[in-house]
């Protein structure tokens, strides 16, 4: 079984929301990155959102675009951040769905592109590029390995392409909570709880939501309503804020910060 | 003679037909074009596509639409006999199409005036655009003026110092014009902040893209705002030569003039067309822009066409001395037109640009945008080789006005 099938499947028995943080690869290098995903792990972290740095990012705000831009200037490479993962799979069973760029997946083809996912010890993809319409062949080769592809539902989503997407959608839903690009924000919008009542009458597959998720008030609020809680912009904050200093103390203070976040999530 | 030409010999009149139709329904031209934007926008761009072929039938829509082509764009624009300039190369006669004579002194207003009818159809309340040059920039600038519509503008700031003057413009114009500060700070970065902007106002506000890029619906919409370029043409030539041209020349940034200039011959096998691409300082990687001439297939800014990427699907730099051109991606219906070998791509190098820049000057007292210089420079290498009796036309896509103080920086001389 998929080691996110997994992790929803427990979690849901013991009735608790998936704490997902995201962190880019290679910010500010992959053996911080290892580290805080083992980190992570220990804080109560559920399931890794690795982002897969991108030179042009189109829905990522200037945290993550800086993120991105810290780890491309470093050199790093898919195929470093896939040796790193093999790497970490040696000691931990943690679930990673990477986020990354259709324009990467594409150069590298599909196919190929998720056999080397899957053989470095990923879990699944979430390609905020790729709409559900544009290429069945990712979908057919994730069933075939096993591996996920996670959608995206917006607020601007219609009813009829929620339809869609809930069929398309493997592992679990990512909901984005607001209309823009993904950042630091001191309010969610209000229409998150209905629009995730709404999903949840058409599917059974666990909903994520992400997209601004900052505080450990905004997570608990999420954590009551929805599957799981992606929090990105804010960790990436931290990581910045400490990127001068000795890693080892980079790792502590940011597990600290998200250990205070899985608090708020799962109550 | 290359291997794209001899294959656009055996391309008949009836595969040409379905070629004309592209993009089919999901927005692909055979491998190229789609749409890869994230979801949150894909809604608008149904909404867009729904209202644009709506549009295009209408005929208050159409009828609109020229009535501002005519009276305020200044359209038919001449079709110019180059006759210093054909002398001076002593092989084809060249004619240029003065698209540098329409208001605000580029093509780009075809494309703005046309997407603005369709926002304010859509009950949009805000215009966004990129730009690179400036020119589609004024352009947007201008038809939201003209309408009255709340207009952000994003420009690299590598840009805004090349085209100072393009920027004060648009501030008269009433519009805010954006710095982007990201990336390489040029069109590429203008265009990623254009659609980060739309993803969170995607409710009200519509995005005017400037060229025959992004996702579906653009290129084809785009390309059909602009095909009125290759219409005239065809009719003008036909009027003062009673035959279609040999040659059509245009430079390709996104390849918007030149997918307008291009578009109505497709169908007409005997026309053959060639894509001027900018060679900048040589063919090191990130030194030109040349997408179609040294790109491969990949995924930019929404679409699939050749791009200028690394191994990772990363967008490499690039580099023009021609801020319209200098851009790691092209629209996808070129893409699709070089792999069928209907149309031809090569480069011309910022050096040669310049010349031929100071040359239109000299010999036809017309100042070239840097862009449309590309063009003419191929042409001043291709057309001696040709004999008297071959028509040539180029798309003489805007005014160098723009563009004098940085050719002046370029020759040394102090403004």
């Amino acid at each position: 079984m998929n080691r996110v099938d997994k992790k929803f499947r427990d979690l849901k028995n013991k009735k608790k929301p998936a704490f997902i943080p995201f962190i880019t690869a290679g910010d500010p290098d992959l053996q911080t990155t290892k580290a805080l995903i083992l980190e992570f792990e220990k804080k109560g972290a559920d399931i890794i959102e690795l982002g897969i740095p991108f030179s042009d990012p189109i829905a990522d705000g200037p945290i993550i675009q800086a993120s991105y831009y810290r780890s491309l200037v470093r050199g790093i490479k898919v195929s470093h951040t896939l040796d790193m993962v093999s790497d970490l799979r040696k000691k931990s069973e943690i679930p990673i769905v990477s986020m990354v760029s259709y324009s990467t997946v594409y150069k590298r083809g599909c196919q190929a592109f998720i056999e080397n996912a899957v053989k470095a010890g990923l879990d699944g993809l979430t390609i905020p590029d790729l709409p559900v319409e544009e290429n069945n062949e990712v979908f057919e080769t994730a069933r075939k390995n096993d591996f996920k592809i996670v959608c995206f539902v917006a607020p601007t989503t219609t009813e009829q392409r929620m339809a869609l997407i809930t069929q398309k959608s493997q592992g679990f839903l990512y909901y984005i909570s607001v209309v823009g690009i993904t950042g630091v924000r001191d309010k969610l919008p209000e229409d998150i709880v209905p629009n995730i009542n709404k999903l949840k009458q058409i599917t059974n597959t666990p909903i994520a939501v992400g997209f601004g998720v900052s505080t450990p008030e905004q997570a608990k609020m999420i954590g009551k309503v929805a599957d799981g809680v992606i929090v990105g912009s804010a960790i990436i904050r931290e990581i910045e804020k400490y990127s001068n200093e000795p890693y080892e103390k980079l790792v502590k203070y940011v597990g600290e910060f998200l250990g205070q976040l899985v608090v708020g999530a799962k109550g | 003679m290359t291997t794209t030409t001899l294959k656009s010999r055996k391309l008949e009149r009836e595969d040409l037909a379905g070629v004309t139709s592209f993009p089919d329904k999901t927005g692909h031209f055979g491998r190229f074009g789609g749409k890869f934007v994230p979801e949150t926008i894909m809604p608008a761009l149904d909404q867009l596509e729904k209202a644009y072929l709506e549009a295009k039938d209408d005929p208050a829509f159409n009828a609109e639409l020229e009535y501002y082509l005519k009276e305020y764009v200044g359209r038919p624009s001449t079709l110019y006999y180059a006759e210093r300039l054909t002398k001076k190369l002593g092989g084809a006669k060249i004619y240029l199409k003065r698209e540098d004579l329409n208001h605000t002194g580029a093509h780009k207003i075809n494309n703005t005036i046309g997407q603005i009818l369709l926002a304010i159809r859509m009950g949009k309340k805000r215009i966004i655009a990129e730009t690179g040059a400036g020119q589609h920039g004024v352009a947007t600038a201008t038809a939201a003026a003209m309408f009255g519509i709340e207009c952000d503008v994003y420009m690299g700031e590598e840009d805004m110092r090349r085209q100072a003057l393009n920027v004060f413009r648009m501030k008269l114009l009433g519009t805010r014009v954006i710095p982007v500060t990201s990336g390489s700070k040029t069109l590429k970065d203008a265009t990623n902040e254009a659609f980060r902007d739309w993803m969170a106002s995607v409710r009200h506000t519509h995005y005017i893209l400037g060229s025959v890029v992004g996702p579906h619906p653009y290129p084809m919409m785009v390309r059909d705002f602009q095909i009125v370029i290759g219409r005239e043409v065809k009719k003008q030539i036909l009027e003062k030569e009673h035959r279609l041209p040999d040659y059509l020349i245009a430079c390709v940034g996104g390849g918007s003039n030149s997918m307008g200039l291009f578009h109505p011959f497709i169908g007409d096998k005997e026309v053959r067309m060639i894509g001027v691409e900018a060679g900048g300082l040589g063919p090191e990687i990130g030194q030109h822009a040349s997408t179609l001439t040294s790109g491969k297939i990949g995924i930019l800014h929404g679409s699939a066409s050749y791009v200028l990427q690394d191994e990772d699907g990363q967008t490499l730099p690039v580099h023009s001395i021609s801020a319209g051109l200098d851009y790691p991606g092209v629209g996808p219906e070129h893409s699709y037109l070089k792999d069928i070998g209907r149309a031809e791509y090569v480069s011309i190098t910022d050096d040669e640009a310049v010349n031929a820049f100071q040359e239109c000057a000299r010999l036809e007292g017309i100042i070239p945008a840097l862009e449309a210089a590309h063009a003419i420079a191929y042409t001043m290498k291709f057309s001696p080789k040709l004999s008297k009796d071959k028509l040539i036309v180029i798309c003489l896509s805007g005014s160098g006005d723009k563009d004098s103080f940085e050719v002046a920086k370029k020759l040394g001389y102090k403004i």
